[in-house]
């Protein structure tokens, strides 16, 4: 069995498998059963300053999405930071970091963007034990609101600024916890990594409305008649996420920064994607919000098992081993052409293969007699449409034509060099090729 | 007090009443809202659906379906109205086994179809529930058309009529409209009086006058009827029975299964319905195994179909069979009756074995003889003679197209015109295109 310990910034736990932020590490209670049950390590519900505690909603706080069977493929939440006083939060995290010292116990934080607050609230967090701190620049809701959050992760300046602070007075490592909702996400990773931040984590949650009462002509989730936007999380964000991730660890500035994943880890296999893209630990909400603690055991377990299938001995083994394959458009392979087959014997002649590419694709896929699906090498362009919308898994391939072949579509020779945009003669601004 | 399981002879009371009312409970009991979800995502929506085909009214599932994934049954509910007014009942009723269910492409994924009869009955269940009548008529034409017989056929032309406007009269002989959907298909399929809602809620269209205990052939004319009306439609079905034609076929106790169903569908009581100890069921469709069932069900002991030829060409389906067989139906096959044995009463049927190797139904000369007390015929129906200059071929009227027959301005559908499947699904289907003819002839 594969080794899963994780170092990351210096904190070892027995998995690369934390908690986020978020309801299931809100108290003792939880965190003490999520380790019971096999997670790595948590990060704590946010604590904001000390004082009378913000208050939540007192109904409805979630929205989903649901696929089918009513499977949660998206959640959104109007939650705020803890409602709980904060020497009680503290207390808890003494607590439970002195009873499992094995696991990684981060402390998630939110204070006004002045200097005074941040150094109050440090020295405290210091004192339970905690192994780091998350600093929470990401809520989209409420928060936001009162100029913390995502108002803060917005502005790259303030990123920097609150986490130099950060780091000049608490001396464990400092994680600094990005929203998405922001055009590029380079900018606040740099403006964290210029503040000295040790690592960032990524995402927050995407603001949201995940639907409207067609009753009450109210968004969901619905106080009273009304609703707010909320933060959008759950395996409907994890394509957004990972990219997000990749942004980060190929960016020039910030390659090498080490990343905490976070958006929809759902299994063992998402949370491998998420690290092949550079993220040397991952954070779970939604999935222990939907199933319960125990999801971690099919993570635990299946990526150790992957690991062995593939002779990984440390986890450190493949984090970041995707990132190199992570390029920009124009330097994809021009000269790679793949065509659709049609596995007949898995084919259960469903037809959605013909309707997509028919209607919405390049007319590639013959209907032939007897519901006999077919590809036509003269029209398919490879878009790979058809794979996805295929209800049977494997049974269209995209295989593709070596080089000497005669691309039946374009009639031309497929080469068997790498050529790319920059140098291909339709592009105006082709560079002869060196 | 129940005389038992085990009393002789045609009696009542073998089963405790509330035993006989759970054993006629619905066969497929409805999908709750969760279930039809449920079953509703496994549709793939496919292209050129190949279930569609293999409905004989050509309902638009993939369609239907999506409308109830999508949370709106009484849509669903609209298209498959829209192309079989009868959806309810052959929802209830169709063997999809051999039709929609049998072509979905979930066979082949996982040799399990979506469940498209169950998912129909729920969306027409949704519908008829409100008492809701998703249709309208067309600006009367003064047009008037005579419908002969209630059954699905008439009761598919009629309505398809009416929404284009025409005045329908359906003549029917019986005192009560629905054919066999009212006298005739098990009573398991369509519990709690279903057969009779449904044409009240079908007559809602309006425009349709039905007349009862009016037989064409009985006083009532073919020329009467075409001397009052525009076009006249034959939905008869097929009132006659086949005869055995062998020694002891009149002895008390031997009787032609459609009658013992007919007087089940009308029983208000079932505990009240004499059954033997001992029925045999000579026959091998679907008649056959829903009067052997239906024995069973009522008390009888020991319940043998007895079929002239192998499992593989048993009409009634695999699906028909084992469920016979579920309820403890014994199944014969390579049988044929020789003789009822009997001294004022059934108490015996002498079977000769059959081989049908060749093709045909040749006798071995060996011979087995059951006890029965009750011996119910089900080798089939036949037309109950036709109207004067109406043409017909092995033993049922002629028709070409949309159900002409050989005279002008009639047409005939449904079980009592040659080339049916003799299925409720293929009875709406003719009475529906027959009337689609008859619009378009009277309109051209
Ligand atoms: C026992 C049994 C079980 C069956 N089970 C199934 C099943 O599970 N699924 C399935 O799909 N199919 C089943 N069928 C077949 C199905 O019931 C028929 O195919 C269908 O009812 C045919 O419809 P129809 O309108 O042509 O005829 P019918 O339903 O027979 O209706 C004909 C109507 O015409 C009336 N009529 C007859 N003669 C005259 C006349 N001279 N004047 C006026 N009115 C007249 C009759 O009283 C009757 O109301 C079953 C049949 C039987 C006998
Ligand atoms: C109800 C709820 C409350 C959350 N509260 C916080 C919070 O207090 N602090 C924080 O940093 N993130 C918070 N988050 C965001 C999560 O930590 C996480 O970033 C996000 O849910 C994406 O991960 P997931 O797809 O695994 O859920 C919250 C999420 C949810 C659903
Ligand atoms: S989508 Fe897949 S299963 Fe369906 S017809 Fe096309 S190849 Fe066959
Ligand atoms: S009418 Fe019968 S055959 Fe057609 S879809 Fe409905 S259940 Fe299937
Ligand atoms: S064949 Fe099956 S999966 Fe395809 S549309 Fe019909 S019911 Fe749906």
């Amino acid at each position: 069995m594969a080794d899963l310990t994780t170092e990351f910034l210096g904190i070892r736990s027995p998995n690369p498998f934390w908690l986020a932020s978020a309801p299931p590490t809100d108290k003792e209670y939880n965190v003490r059963r999520a380790f019971e049950a096999g997670w790595g390590g948590v990060v704590w519900k946010t604590l904001g300053e000390e004082g009378p505690p913000v208050v939540n909603v007192n109904g409805p706080r979630y929205g989903v999405i649901h696929g089918p069977d009513r499977r949660v493929l998206g959640l959104n939440n109007i939650e705020l930071i803890t409602d709980r006083p904060l020497e009680m939060n503290l207390e808890e995290i003494a607590r439970v970091k002195a009873d499992y010292p094995d696991r990684a116990v981060i402390v998630s934080l939110m204070v006004p963007c002045e200097e005074q607050a941040w150094k109050r609230i440090l020295p405290r967090v210091a004192e339970t034990g905690a192994d780091g701190i998350e600093l929470n620049f990401g809520c989209p809701h409420g928060m936001s609101e009162r100029g913390m959050g995502s108002a803060v992760g917005q502005v790259p300046e303030y990123i920097e600024m609150v986490t130099r602070w950060c780091k000049e007075n608490y001396d464990r490592p400092v994680i600094v916890k990005l929203t998405p909702n922001i055009t590029d996400i380079r900018y606040p990773a740099r403006a964290a990594k210029n503040g000295g931040a040790d690592a960032v984590s990524l995402i927050n949650t995407v603001s949201s409305i995940t639907s409207v009462n067609l009753d009450t002509f109210s968004p969901e989730p619905s106080i009273d008649g009304k609703g707010s936007h909320g933060g959008y999380c759950g395996p409907a964000v994890k394509p957004i996420a990972l990219n997000m991730v990749a942004e980060i660890a190929r960016d020039p500035e910030t390659a090498g920064l080490p990343i905490s994943g976070i958006g929809g880890v759902t299994t063992w296999r998402d949370a491998a994607e998420f690290m092949a893209l550079g993220a040397g630990t991952v954070q779970v909400c939604t999935a222990a919000m939907t199933y319960g603690f125990k999801v971690v055991q099919e993570m635990v377990s299946g990526l150790s098992d992957w690991m062995d299938a593939k002779g990984y001995a440390s986890v450190s083994d493949f984090v970041g081993r995707a990132v190199p394959n992570v390029t920009d458009w124009q330097y994809l392979n021009l000269n790679y052409v793949a065509k659709a087959r049609i596995d007949q014997d898995k084919c259960i002649k469903c037809g959605r293969c013909y309707a997509a590419c028919e209607d919405t694709s390049h007319q590639a896929i013959l209907m032939k007699e007897d519901r006999v699906f077919e590809v036509d090498d003269s029209e398919c362009v490879a878009c790979n449409l058809c794979v996805d919308v295929c209800p049977v898994e494997g049974c269209i391939d995209m295989v593709r034509l070596q080089p000497g072949e005669v691309d039946p579509r374009t009639g031309r020779v497929v080469e068997a060099e790498y050529g790319n945009w920059t140098t291909h003669p339709n592009n105006p601004m082709a560079r002869a090729a060196e | 007090m129940p005389d038992g399981v085990h009393a002789p002879g045609i009696t009542t009371g073998r089963l405790p009443k509330e035993q006989i009312e759970a054993n006629f409970g619905d066969l497929h009991p409805p999908l709750s809202p969760h279930e039809a979800a449920v079953a509703a995502d496994r549709c793939y929506f496919c292209h050129d659906a190949p279930c569609v085909a293999a409905c004989p009214t050509e309902i638009d599932i993939p369609l239907f379906i999506r409308q109830i994934q999508a949370g709106n049954p009484k849509g669903a509910a609209r298209t498959i109205l829209s192309q079989n007014i009868l959806g309810g009942m052959c929802a209830r009723v169709c063997p999809t086994e051999t039709l929609c269910e049998a072509d979905c492409v979930r066979n082949t994924a996982e040799e399990r179809p979506v469940e498209i009869g169950r998912l129909q009955r729920f969306a027409t269940d949704t519908l008829m529930a409100g008492n809701e009548h998703p249709f309208t008529r067309a600006a009367p034409t003064g047009r008037r058309v005579a419908v002969v017989g209630a059954g699905p056929a008439g009761l598919a032309c009629a309505h398809r009529l009416a929404m284009h406007g025409h005045d329908v009269t359906i003549f029917e002989a019986r005192d009560k409209p629905g054919g066999l959907n009212e006298f005739g298909i098990a009573a398991y399929k369509t519990v709690d009086g279903f057969a009779a809602r449904e044409v009240d809620w079908l007559l809602q269209i309006g425009g349709i006058t039905v007349r009862t205990g009016q037989r064409l052939g009985d006083g009532l004319t073919l020329e009467a009827l075409l001397g009052s009306h525009d076009a006249v439609f034959l939905g008869v079905g097929l009132g006659g029975v086949h005869a055995l034609g062998i020694p002891g076929e009149d002895l008390p106790g031997v009787r032609d299964a459609v009658d013992f169903i007919a007087d089940l569908r009308q029983a208000r009581d079932l505990s009240a319905l004499p059954v033997g100890r001992d029925v045999v069921v000579i026959g091998g469709g679907m008649t056959a195994v829903d009067a052997a069932v239906q024995s069973k069900l009522l008390g009888a002991e020991n319940v043998t179909i007895a079929y002239r030829r192998g499992r593989e060409e048993m009409p009634a389906s695999r699906y028909e069979q084992d469920l016979a067989a579920s309820k403890g139906v014994r199944l014969m096959f390579n049988v044929r009756p020789t003789r009822i044995l009997g001294d004022g009463a059934v108490q015996g049927v002498e079977l000769e074995y059959t081989d049908t190797s060749g093709g045909r139904v040749e006798g071995t000369g060996e011979h087995v003889t059951l006890v029965a007390d009750q011996v119910l015929k089900a080798i089939g129906q036949t037309l109950d003679g036709a109207p004067e200059g109406v043409e017909v071929t092995g033993g049922k009227i002629a028709v070409t197209g949309a159900g002409r027959t050989s005279r002008d301005r009639v047409w005939a559908g449904g079980d009592c015109v040659a080339g049916g499947e003799d299925l409720t699904v293929t009875a709406v289907t003719q009475g529906r295109d027959a009337a689609e003819d008859i619009h378009a002839s009277l309109t051209a």
